[in-house]
Order: C-alpha cells, then sequence, then structure tokens
C-alpha cells in the first residue's frame, strides 16, 4: 500500500506536477509510441549483423546494415596501414589508451605516471613506425584511423600545454613588446577557423622552410593543432592565473621567493588546479578538431572511414551505420572526458591540491 | 629602479632584433623557395576572372567575373547561412536550456540526452551524416516527400513557398513527373549546413542558458513566488534579466565559434568562403594569399562579434537596472 502511495506521490512529483507538465508527459509518451518502434525495429529487429552486401542490400535500409563495421571495422579503425602488421597500431592504441586513463586516476598520480608517459610515447612511435626491432618500417603516409585520431588528439594537448602556459604567463609580463606579441599570437588563433591553420600548415609550411629541409604532413598539420590549442588553453590558464588571490604574490615575496620560484611553487599550482575542468574541455575540443584533419588528406577516423567506403560500390550506401559507429566511439571518449571533468569541479569533493 | 628600467629595455630591444632577423630569414627563404618553384606573389589574380563555377551564389555570379567578386560571393553565402543558423540555434538552445529545468522527468531527460548527444561528436561527422542522409537516403524529386502543403523535401533539398513568382502573390512549388518546380528551393548543401550547424551550437547555446539561469541566487524565485509572481512573470522580469548578463558574453563566443565552423562548409561542397578561396587557391596556386585573406575576413568578423558582444552587454545591463 505504502508503495502504491510513494509511487503516485513520484509520478506526481516528476510527470504530473501541473496541467503544462501532464501534457507533456503525455506527448512525450505518444512520441515515444509512434517512434520508438520504428527505431528498434531498424537498429536491431530487421538489421542486419553479417558481413554480407547482398542480405544488407536485400533489406534496403527498412534495417541497420551493421554488416558494414563487420566487413569493414579494421580499414576504418586502422585506415591504410599493412593488413598483416595491424596488431602494432592495436598494440600502440591499447598502451596509449592505457596511461590516458590512467591519468585520470587519482591514485596513481606522481613519478610512476610520468615514467609511464615517457616509456608509452616513443613505444607509441617505434610500434606504427617500425625501423627498429625487426619491425617493418611503416611511412606516417599509412597512418591512420583511431591511432591516428588518438596521437594528434594526445601530442596535441601534451605539446600545447606548456606553450599555454609560457603564453599565458607573456600576457602578464612586465614587458610591453612581449605581453603585445603574446595577445597577437592568442587573438589571431582564436579569430580564425581551424581549417585555415590546417591550411596553412598544409601548403604553405612548406615554402617558409630552408631547402632541402621538408616536414612530412602528419608533422606539419600535428604542429597547426598545438599552435591552435595553446591559443585557447592559454586563455584559460590566463584566467587561472588572475583568480589567484593577490596576497599569494606579497606572501610569496615576503618570505623571499624570487618571482620565477613564487611562479612555480605558488601561484601555477594554484592556477592551474583552478582551471582543470576548462583545460579538460579543451581537450574535448581537441579530441573533437582532429576530424578535420581529413581536410588535408590525413585518414584518420572520419577520413578513414570515408577511404574504406567511398571506392566500394557494394557498401557506399550504408555510409549512415559507418558514421554511427565512429560517433560512437567519438562520443564515448568525449563523454569520458566531460565527466570527469565534472567530478573534478570544485564542490564535487574530489579536487586536491595538485601539487 | 633604474637598473631594472634599463635591463627590460635591453631584453625587449634584443627581443625585437632576434623577431626581425626571424622574420626577414623567413621572408628570405620563402621568397628563394618561391622563385626556385616559379611560384608568384600578389594580389593581382584577384582582378582576373575566376574561371570556375559557383554552385550555388546569393550575389549573382558567373565565372568570368572577377575571382574578387567569387570571393565575395562566397563571403555573401557564409552569411547566408551563418545568420540563420545563429537564429535558429540561439532559439532552439533557449528552450533546451530551459526544458533541462523543468520539472517534467521525461522533458529533463529528453533536453539532456540533445545535449551531451550533440556536443560529443564532432561537428564535421555530424555534416558528413546529415549530407549522407540529405543526399542518398531522401527520395528523389520527382515522389518528394510532403512536409506541408506546397514544402516538399527530396535529394535536392527543400522546396518552399516563397513571395514574388509569375503566378501572383505566392510562388507555390508544385510536385511533378520531372521533379518540382516554382517556389524557392534551398540546396541540401546549403539544408545541411543549416541543420548541422544549428542543432550542434544550440546543445552550447543550451548548457550556456542552463548556467545562466541557475547562477541567479535561489532566493530570487522563492521571493518572486511568494510576492506572487506566476512562473511566467518569474522568468520574464527575475530570472531572464539576471541571467542575460552572465549568458551573453559565452553566448556571443558560441555564435562566432558558428561563423567560423561554417568554415566545414568545405567537405560538403557548400561554397561558402573557404570553399571558393581553397578552390581559387588550387586554381591559382597563391596559397598565402588565398589563406591570408580567409584569416583577415574571418578576424573582421570577430572583431565586429566583439563589438556587438560588448555593445550588447552595455544594453542589457541597463535592461537590467530598469526591470
Amino acid at each position: 500500500m505504502n508503495q502504491v502511495v510513494a509511487t503516485q506521490a513520484w509520478l506526481r512529483r516528476n510527470l504530473f506536477s501541473n496541467v503544462f507538465s501532464g501534457l507533456t508527459t503525455l506527448l512525450l509518451l505518444a512520441a515515444a509510441l509512434r517512434w520508438l518502434p520504428g527505431l528498434i525495429d531498424w537498429m536491431l529487429l530487421q538489421a542486419v549483423f553479417k558481413a554480407d552486401a547482398g542480405a544488407c542490400q536485400a533489406v534496403n535500409h527498412a534495417g541497420a546494415c551493421w554488416g558494414v563495421v563487420a566487413e569493414k571495422y579494421r580499414f576504418i579503425l586502422f585506415g591504410r596501414y599493412p593488413h598483416t602488421e595491424q596488431w602494432r597500431p592495436l598494440l600502440a592504441t591499447g598502451l596509449l589508451l592505457l596511461v590516458i586513463v590512467a591519468s585520470g586516476m587519482r591514485l596513481l598520480h606522481r613519478r610512476f605516471l610520468l615514467a609511464a608517459w615517457a616509456l608509452v610515447l616513443p613505444a607509441f612511435f617505434i610500434l606504427m613506425g617500425g625501423g627498429y626491432l625487426g619491425l617493418s618500417p611503416v611511412g606516417s603516409d599509412q597512418w591512420g584511423g583511431l591511432p591516428l585520431t588518438l596521437l594528434l588528439a594526445t601530442t596535441g594537448m601534451l605539446l600545447a600545454f606548456p606553450l599555454a602556459i609560457l603564453v599565458a604567463l607573456g600576457r602578464q609580463s612586465r614587458l610591453p613588446l612581449l605581453r603585445g606579441l603574446c595577445m597577437l599570437y592568442v587573438e589571431l588563433v582564436r579569430g580564425v577557423p581551424l581549417i585555415s591553420v590546417l591550411f596553412l600548415a598544409s601548403f604553405l609550411f612548406p615554402i617558409i622552410l630552408p631547402p632541402g629541409v621538408s616536414i612530412d604532413v602528419l608533422l606539419r598539420v600535428q604542429a597547426g593543432i598545438v599552435l591552435f590549442a595553446a591559443a585557447y588553453l592559454s586563455e584559460t590558464i590566463r584566467g587561472g592565473l588572475q583568480a589567484v588571490p593577490g596576497g599569494q604574490h606579497d606572501a610569496a615575496a615576503a618570505l623571499g621567493l624570487s618571482h620565477w620560484q613564487a611562479m612555480r611553487w605558488i601561484i601555477l599550482p594554484q592556477a592551474l588546479r583552478a582551471v582543470i575542468p576548462s583545460m579538460m574541455n579543451s581537450a574535448v575540443s581537441v579530441f573533437k578538431d582532429t576530424s578535420l584533419v581529413t581536410v588535408v588528406s590525413l585518414y584518420e577516423l572520419t577520413g578513414s572511414l570515408s577511404l574504406a567506403l567511398a571506392g566500394d560500390a557494394e557498401w557506399r550506401s550504408f555510409y549512415l551505420e559507418g558514421y554511427l559507429f565512429i560517433g560512437l566511439i567519438y562520443w564515448t571518449g568525449c563523454y569520458a572526458m566531460s565527466r570527469f571533468s565534472r567530478s573534478l569541479e570544485p564542490g564535487s569533493g574530489i579536487s586536491r591540491p595538485l601539487a | 629602479m633604474q637598473g631594472r628600467r634599463r635591463r627590460e629595455l635591453a631584453i625587449q630591444a634584443l627581443l625585437a632584433a632576434a623577431l626581425l632577423a626571424a622574420l626577414w630569414w623567413l621572408l628570405d627563404v620563402t621568397a628563394a623557395n618561391m622563385a626556385e618553384r616559379g611560384i608568384r606573389s600578389g594580389f593581382d589574380f584577384l582582378k582576373e576572372p575566376a574561371g570556375f563555377a559557383i554552385g550555388e551564389s546569393l550575389l549573382p555570379f558567373d565565372s568570368a567575373d572577377s575571382t574578387l567578386w567569387a570571393l565575395a560571393a562566397g563571403l555573401a553565402n557564409t552569411l547566408r547561412v551563418t545568420l540563420p543558423a545563429i537564429v535558429i540555434s540561439t532559439l532552439l538552445g533557449t528552450l533546451i536550456g530551459l526544458g533541462r529545468l523543468s520539472p517534467n522527468l521525461l522533458l529533463r531527460g529528453l533536453c539532456i540526452a540533445y545535449v551531451e548527444t550533440l556536443r560529443n561528436v564532432p561537428l564535421l561527422l555530424q555534416l558528413l551524416a546529415w549530407y549522407f542522409v540529405v543526399t542518398d537516403l531522401l527520395p528523389l524529386a520527382s515522389e518528394a516527400l510532403q512536409l506541408a502543403p506546397h514544402v516538399f523535401l527530396s535529394k535536392s533539398g527543400l522546396s518552399l513557398p516563397w513571395v514574388g513568382g509569375d503566378g501572383g502573390l505566392f510562388d507555390l512549388p508544385l510536385r511533378g513527373e520531372m521533379g518540382i518546380a516554382g517556389g524557392a528551393a534551398l540546396t541540401p548543401e546549403f539544408l545541411t549546413l543549416l541543420l548541422g550547424l544549428s542543432l550542434y551550437t544550440a546543445a552550447y547555446v543550451a548548457e550556456t542558458v542552463r548556467a545562466g539561469i541557475q547562477a541567479v541566487p535561489r532566493g530570487q524565485s522563492d521571493a518572486a513566488l511568494a510576492l506572487g509572481l506566476t512562473r511566467v512573470q518569474l522568468f520574464r522580469l527575475v530570472l531572464l534579466p539576471q541571467a542575460l548578463r552572465s549568458i551573453i558574453p559565452p553566448l556571443t563566443n558560441q555564435q562566432l565559434s558558428l561563423t567560423k565552423n561554417a568554415s566545414l562548409a568545405v567537405a560538403i561542397g557548400y561554397p561558402d568562403l573557404v570553399s571558393v578561396a581553397n578552390t581559387t587557391l588550387n586554381q591559382t596556386g597563391r596559397a598565402a594569399e588565398c589563406i591570408a585573406l580567409i584569416m583577415a575576413v574571418y578576424l573582421i568578423l570577430s572583431l565586429l562579434t566583439a563589438w556587438l558582444s560588448a555593445w550588447l552587454e552595455r544594453r542589457t545591463g541597463r535592461w537590467a537596472e530598469r526591470s
């Protein structure tokens, strides 16, 4: 009996608190009844899960063709990487993901983590590029798919971070010239779309290098992403620096710390800790932005999907299922990062001193 | 004090010298490279005929027109998709943001699901998926879906009634054997970009609106309700004026992002400024000039937006004080 009363109270509070709420509930339930069966039908009941193009075409879009994922997943995930060597990008991706996840766990912080990064990053390049330990060399033009996406996003963030700190400090400098330069850089980059920066990296970098020096397109695009991300990140960090109370500077000076000592031990740790959630948001943006490199012909996840399907008449009509598949991969990464960032927000009780 | 001033001056002089040297070296290398590869420089190509067609254009454009005019047509196309997208995303985002604060569990859940799905998938992927849906999965024009009387949706885009035409006051699209005739037609590219940009940005606007309203102290709602204000009055007279102050700065930033994101048009073949500049770049080989033009236009748009944002903040500040 109590249960019934409690249920009624819950329903009233959450679904029928007033006339408008009640109507909304009925409307949404009606919409669900109208559309949900069709969706379930398409996604599961009539869907084809086997890698069978004939069966997929027979269903004629009445059901999803997940077979396209079953057939093409290696190409989507690893791009044009040589088929027999694909355990290498798989292992490299796994290792990189492992350190990224470990970095999110507070228990594992401090030196162990630095060592793990120092080991995994070179291991990633050796596995992908080969040429050592009896691994056959694979040129970076053949890298693609998920490892490329992760590489661009991770190194993008890792390299943008120190640059962003320098620029943020530069904007607070007493030297007007340095301050102006840093401001110019930040405002220039933040004012233009990422595509134009990628065009710059792809078309213009080769012309401004001395003769005889040529930099691989992957490196150029990576540099473009770093420069782009650093401008946004530096604004975040500057916000953190401004949030540190002025008394902290004075106290540090009174203790006899030099300007740089105060920065290193007093100001920066507090400033950075205050903006960890916003920096995570930047990381989410960088992760999503890597999809743009397909415009300058680097075949990360989005590009390798097009590469996998565009030339294949049998599977070409099932792009939507492919987009949903890689969409799920992006979504999982972004959602995990944004949940993590929310758990760090002040007041959630988890944030503790950084240093 | 004197010593420090002198040291600071010296450091800056060194910095300036290093910068000039680097710049000079860069220009020198670039000039040498360009001479070696036979790349010409300068903006003279702007006056020459473009030599390529533009898929759709608000401004009258023909391939014999100058490249400068082609770029202007591209910019007009950018604005043509950006302005309606700004309006749609702001309205839709506000509704979804309010929906997230609704006491109704279903509505709240739906709005949360919307925001979390759209924000966590790259915009480019969303645009490509929408484009595929529009151009591949929709029926042919001769079997177009009729959404409302005289509104047709098909692989060839959306046809709408429009004022004018030779039939009378309204020009109504009609479906026939050969497709759809009459009315105003929106191309699949325009439709995809408008839809993709609006839906994606709406998710960000929703979060901004929600955060802005939640930032108003709870006591304000309690006090307003105690005074006997209805929920609508509470929103209009108490919450919104106070929330707007914290909503407008991030909102203008998001609409600026939308404008920059419109450059993804290049991936689906809508002839916006970046697409046209990219075509020009490929045809003339003037990479530096084309990229500089794109950047300059976007910088001007950014400055205009910043100025508009400051003006809006002043306006809403005054409005909030009055109410």
